[in-house]
């Protein structure tokens, strides 16, 4: 095995995430050149991992500007939801006329029908 | 990227964010409001790692935010408030950043002049001095967008080979390639930075 071939590896390999083939294992092992250069892979991840714990200063008015986004979007939503509430109160109060109106139709007819049918049978 | 110059460390993401996820998720504003005030430091910074600037960093939190108020029903709470929120922030700053992308056109003005990011320190510190975390940042932030990109999320922030996939809607196979390339580009970065005469290592004529 080359250098060159472990070299191409060593990027995925370097976290241990990835499993390393038993010859390029054997190789690394036995060459201080490739040894070297998995050091400073390992090296770079650390520091890598390092600026994990480094925060940056943000820009005045990150914040407020955030938090007065969250704002406006709230509004809108409570204003939808508003809408969206009376638009479903006014459905629903029309369906519920709908319906009444169309139950004291046939129940009119019901009566009617059989009005009409004890009147023919007392003829 | 100016903010650089003042890194603090002692700003920590707080613990203890679980009472006020729950409050925020009941649809709680004040409650999601200190949420953001306490990680959004940590949030911002990765912006910036991730867009490499300021202004787009600015965007990219208040889109990342507003998308986790609008989702904060559906967080689940698998993971840690500050862990979903990097999924957000990647996903935002990708979107930006490509749709910048596809906008742009330089011009010779807006480049910036070359800057001499060489350090004295050896190479076997460099990494874990204050230095060199600051010449590693640099050389992060010369790394193409999509490369830079898997690095951060993956080597600094820790985050999943699947979640990066799922953020940036790109197949795990592919995040995983970025990431070795961007591994690679990276040493050859430092390597030049550091050894500016030798250039690039001539590897290929050592065999074993």
């Amino acid at each position: 095995m080359r250098c060159d071939d472990v070299a191409l590896l060593l990027p995925e390999a370097v976290d241990g995430d990835t499993p390393v083939a038993l010859p390029v294992q054997r190789h690394v092992e036995s060459c201080l050149r490739c040894q070297a250069e998995l050091a400073r892979y390992r090296r770079m991840l650390r520091g890598l991992q390092l600026l994990r714990t480094q925060y940056l200063e943000p820009v005045p008015g990150v914040l407020s500007q955030t938090l007065a986004a969250i704002g406006e979007a709230s509004e809108q939503r409570a204003i939808r939801s508003l809408l969206s509430g009376r638009r479903m109160a006014y459905v629903g109060a029309v369906g519920g006329a709908l319906a009444a109106a169309t139950a004291t139709t046939a129940a009119a007819v019901l009566l009617a029908r059989a009005k009409r049918r004890a009147a023919l049978a007392t003829h | 990227m100016p903010s650089k110059d003042h890194n603090h460390q002692d700003e920590r993401v707080p613990d203890g964010l679980d009472e006020l996820v729950a409050e925020a998720r009941g649809g709680d504003r004040t409650a999601f409001d200190e949420l953001v005030r306490r990680t959004y430091v940590d949030t911002y910074t990765l912006a910036v790692r991730l867009t490499g600037n300021e202004e787009d960093a600015r965007d990219v939190v208040q889109e990342a935010y507003l998308r986790a108020w609008k989702g904060i029903r559906r967080f689940r709470g698998d993971s840690a408030f500050p862990t979903w929120m990097y999924r957000i922030t990647a996903n935002a700053s990708y979107t930006l950043v490509d749709r910048r992308r596809r906008r742009r056109t330089t011009h010779l003005d807006d480049v910036d002049e070359p800057i001499d990011r060489r350090l004295d320190a050896q190479p076997d510190t460099l990494a874990e001095s204050s230095a060199g975390l600051e010449h590693l940042s640099a050389a992060l932030d010369e790394l193409p967008p999509t490369l830079r990109t898997l690095v951060i999320l993956k080597d600094v922030y820790g985050l999943p080979h699947e979640a990066i996939a799922d953020e940036l809607g790109i197949s795990v196979a592919a995040a995983k390639v970025r990431l070795h390339r961007g591994r690679k580009r990276l040493r050859e970065l430092l390597d030049a930075s550091e050894n500016p005469s030798q250039g690039s290592r001539g590897r290929s004529a050592r065999a074993v």
